[in-house]
């Protein structure tokens, strides 16, 4: 009964999100007050209903109600609780229904800060917030049911969850990465609102900038997470892969990037109105387009849902409508909009023009990357494959130079700056980093580009500090009640161009300072890799809540003392008959020991894979501290403010 | 305690029975072996769904690491590898696409996109220069 | 010119998604052969019935299939039958026994019957590499003058045949 209940709650907010689409636009159109007030209860309904529907699933995993299909293909009564209502959006459907709850759960946040929106603007962001469940809930509903039944003929036990996914990365990673992906919407519906009702005034990027700036960090810490594990559940040690679908949330980072600083300029100087506009569009529809790579079944990827041609055909209406119709409504509208402002070439607005323009080269050269074998193949020119040496040797030098102005970008000034301003911080922050990574490079025999990558980190650190410096040293009152002044806004960013920079460390140390052996080793025996000893003690056979498994003893020696205890398992498990390797790893601040069990050899040996990772924690520590430099920026008080205080 | 525990430590990698652990593959020289694992970095495992022959635990991977090593002993160069891949498997197995009139778009696209870029950029300024001088 | 250019990104969009509606419903695991239109490649295998030592040479000079297999390969047992039911027809067949042990294979054949005109021994998977082979099983078609023509990865069966069927002329 109960995923009858669930099914039918899903269909009651699709019409509610039906209403929501129209019935507020209809409102503004005929100037009926009424109409448009509806749209906050509307919202509030649908989200109710949608999230009603999400916790029956749950349950229906957490009972093992296996009549069920999708409980049934996806989960078996052996696994331990929490994978079970992890497995909720282990497949298609029921991650879908997770992207939906999050939609959903933004269109809520939105309607209730509503009133920090003017009138006419708020019911109408969320209007397009609700053509876009809509389109989602008739996805959900039409194509990918999650509460298909298999009665009256249920399964004794199911298929259970891969895998690959019972893992406490499966757990986080893909709620937070939907959370960024899916936010971008909320950007998305205020650039639409605004061409809508044609006040492309430079309000409309203020209220949404701490939503972008939100999903911003959301979007970054799912893609930390979703690198962090890949690596240490996959087998060898990879953090990114530059697969399509990896691809897929990249791209829209990358031009939620560009739109963070885009609307920052706009917001405060009304200029590249128009193109902040399409900025916004343009995010959204980059996580629509992953959507549909991962669902149509179009690329070949390590991560995608089995592929039903239907699905994909619904998500490319979909995506025509609301990309070609936004993209439609911004020919016919933009034109409209003129700016009346002006600025220098040593302008703060010009750096950011050109932030934006290498954020949009990279985006378009990732995009370009990914679809070039689809095109290809559509054009019956054959297969290629486009990886990741593509990716290194094209998108690297651009990121590099991106990085170089990031640096620079913050000392300006809006309008005009003197180029003293940057002369000295420049000059000494060149000659400093270039010295010290010189030296670093030297003792540590590092090549060219370990140096030249080095030094834009340090000059990235030395001229951000500077910078801070600069700032709170300038007036009388005293460097602590200066820095305090200094806007949440000014720190965020400070902590995620650093965070950048501990990323680009850690990216360039972990490839060129690493070491890989593949080795022979029978219980008894060591091996040394990069400095360490490392001993395969034995191995015994264990067993799992629903696997079996070898499990390695090794112990890790520096300089004749022990400093750690390694166990990688190669798991077999039996429901499906799959095997997995679990990689053992000691962490630490400036190097990981990861082993991972191969192949049994002859006799007692195994093929055993031992890493020395350098440096690798700071490619997500840097992660880490992007995320909390948009968390802080979408917190800066500046946003809390209601409209008619501005009046 | 610290002494005790190096003592120990020393003791037991000493006196213990273990032999040295061989590598799985063995190269004539350390440029073989980093040739080798770039070029398997750099292949695409023709039956997987996404993976290099470096990452691919499965059988055809096996086999062609196996032909990458002895074609690199047997002194062949990277381009006779890949040629000898690309006779077999086709231009999908390489993950860096070889230049040809069909992918020129593709590797040179994100300069051409890169030099638009700051010709864009250039003309904002300009156009920017003209309006303030108007305004003057 | 600037209402001109507001209309880039409308048309760029359009075209993507004119090649995703292509695309979609193609199967993306599909793999052409690199060796279509290409000869055997020269070969030296042993005779797994007669031991003695076989050359491209000693090939049908008729269109015939080869077809890779191992005892080891769970396909291979559903496909057997219909390969039998084939070589009933008249279809010629030359087997490569593909990474695996002779005795397997003889008792395999001695079970379930042997529908191949010859088969040749491929025990390090050296020829399945010269012909690009993936797995098991895995079959191609050759035509009257040597040359591959098609290439099928997995199993045949009652379904697909028609189309291979058609390459065989």
């Amino acid at each position: 009964m109960l995923p009858e209940i669930g099914q039918f709650s899903l269909i009651l907010s699709l019409f509610f999100a039906l209403s929501l689409a129209f019935v507020p636009l209809i409102g503004y159109w005929t100037g009926n007050r009424l109409l448009l007030e509806t749209a906050r209860p509307l919202t509030f309904i649908m989200s109710f209903l949608v999230l009603v529907s999400f916790v029956i699933l749950g349950w229906s995993f957490a009972v093992d109600d296996f009549s069920v299909l999708y409980v049934s293909q996806n989960s078996n009564s052996q696994l331990p609780i929490w994978y079970k209502l992890s497995a909720l959006w282990g497949g298609h459907e029921g991650s879908l229904l997770l992207w939906v709850l999050i939609l959903v759960g933004w269109c809520s946040a939105v309607a209730l800060k509503i009133k920090t929106l003017p009138k006419d603007i708020g019911p109408i962001v969320l209007s397009i917030l609700g053509m876009v469940s809509l389109g989602f809930l008739a996805f959900l509903l039409f194509t990918s049911s999650p509460f298909v039944r298999l009665l009256p003929n249920a399964p004794a036990d199911g298929g259970d969850l891969n895998p690959l996914l019972q893992d406490i990365g499966l757990i986080v990673h893909p709620p937070l990465l939907y959370m960024g992906y899916v936010g971008f919407s909320v950007a998305f519906a205020f650039a639409v609102a605004a061409l809508i009702t044609g006040s492309l005034n430079s309000s409309w990027a203020r209220w949404a900038r701490p939503w972008t700036a939100a999903s911003w960090a959301f979007l970054t810490l799912g893609i930390t997470l979703g690198s962090w594990w890949a690596y240490y559940e996959l087998g060898w040690g990879g953090w990114w892969f530059w697969d399509p679908v990896e691809n897929a949330s990249f791209m829209p980072w990358l031009a939620g990037t560009a739109l963070l600083h885009s609307l920052a300029v706009t917001e405060k100087r009304g200029v590249f109105k128009s193109w902040t506009v399409l900025l916004a569009i343009f995010t959204f529809s980059l996580s629509l387009l992953g959507t549909f790579l991962v669902r149509s079944g179009v690329l070949t990827s390590v991560h995608s849902f089995a592929a039903d041609p239907t699905r994909g055909v619904f998500i490319l209406t979909l995506l025509l409508i609301l990309v070609g119709g936004s993209l439609l409504l911004y020919a016919v509208r933009a034109a409209q909009v003129r700016s009346s402002v002006s600025f220098g070439v040593t302008g703060r607005e010009a750096w950011l023009l050109l932030n934006n323009i290498l954020l949009t080269v990279l985006t378009l050269t990732v995009l370009l990357g990914t679809l070039y074998p689809l095109i290809f193949d559509a054009l019956d020119l054959g297969k290629i494959s486009v990886g990741a040496p593509y990716f290194n040797t094209v998108f690297t030098p651009i990121a590099l130079l991106l990085i170089v102005f990031m640096a620079v970008g913050p000392l300006s000034k809006w309008h005009n700056t003197k180029p003293s301003v940057f002369l000295w911080p420049c000059l000494v922050s060149a000659v400093l980093s270039i010295l010290i990574s010189g030296v670093i490079t030297f003792i540590y025999e590092f090549n060219l580009i370990a140096w030249l990558s080095l030094s834009v980190a340090l000059w990235v650190v030395c001229l951000s500090f500077g910078d801070w410096f600069i700032k709170v040293s300038a007036g009388t009152k005293g460097i602590i009640p200066r820095a305090r002044q200094l806007p949440r806004n000014y720190y965020g960013m400070l902590l995620a161009h650093l965070g950048i920079v501990v990323t680009l460390v850690g990216i360039v140390l972990v490839s060129l300072n690493s070491s890989e052996s593949l080795l022979r080793l029978s219980p008894g025996d060591q091996a040394s890799v990069a400095g360490y000893e490392f001993r395969f003690d034995a191995l015994e056979q264990v067993k799992g809540p629903n696997y079996v498994a070898d499990k390695g003893h090794f112990t890790a020696y520096k300089n004749g003392l022990p400093v750690a205890e390694l166990h990688p398992e190669k798991r077999l498990f039996t429901t499906r008959q799959q095997v997995m390797t679990e990689a053992a790893l000691d962490a630490g601040f400036t190097r990981d020991l990861y082993i991972s069990l191969g192949e049994k050899l002859d006799g007692s040996a195994w093929g055993v894979r031992i890493y020395v990772k350098s440096f690798v924690r700071w490619i997500w520590l840097g992660g880490l501290m992007m995320m909390a430099g948009g968390l802080l920026a979408a917190l800066d008080k500046r946003y809390k403010r209601r409209v008619n205080d501005h009046a | 305690m610290i002494v005790l525990k190096v003592f120990v430590a020393w003791f037991v990698l000493t006196f213990s029975v273990s032999s040295v652990a061989d590598e799985l593959m063995q190269f004539s020289s350390a440029l073989n072996k980093t040739r080798y694992q770039s070029l398997i970095e750099e292949l695409r495992c023709p039956k997987c769904q996404n993976q290099n022959l470096a990452d691919s635990a499965s059988g055809i991977s096996v086999d062609l690491r196996e032909q990458v090593h002895q074609m690199i002993e047997d002194r062949k160069t990277d381009q006779e590898v890949i040629d000898y891949m690309v006779a077999r498997y086709g231009e999908f197995v390489l993950y860096r696409p070889q230049q040809s009139s069909a992918t020129i778009l593709l590797w040179y696209g994100p300069f051409i996109l890169l030099g638009l870029g700051f010709f864009t950029f250039a003309v904002v300024l300009i156009a920017n220069r003209k309006k303030r001088e108007a305004l003057l | 010119m600037r209402k001109f250019l507001l209309f880039v990104p409308l048309v760029i969009f359009l075209i993507l998604g004119t090649f995703f509606y292509l695309q979609l419903g193609k199967d993306t695991q599909y793999m052409p052969s690199a060796l279509i239109g290409k000869n055997v490649p020269s070969f030296k295998m042993v005779s797994l019935k007669t031991d003695q030592v076989l050359t491209q040479d000693d090939l049908p000079k008729q269109p015939y299939l080869i077809n890779f297999w191992g005892t080891w390969c769970p396909a291979c047992h559903i496909e057997h039958p219909f390969l039998v039911e084939l070589a009933e027809q008249g279809v010629t067949l030359v087997g490569v026994d593909y990474k695996d042990e002779k005795s397997l294979a003889e008792q395999w054949l001695a079970q379930k019957g042997n529908p191949y005109t010859m088969i040749l021994m491929d025990e390090l998977g050296r020829f399945g590499v010269d012909l690009g082979v993936t797995g098991a099983p895995e079959t191609f078609v050759v035509n009257a003058s040597g040359q591959i023509v098609y290439r099928h990865q997995g199993p045949i069966n009652a379904d697909n045949w028609s189309e291979i069927k058609g390459y065989l002329q």
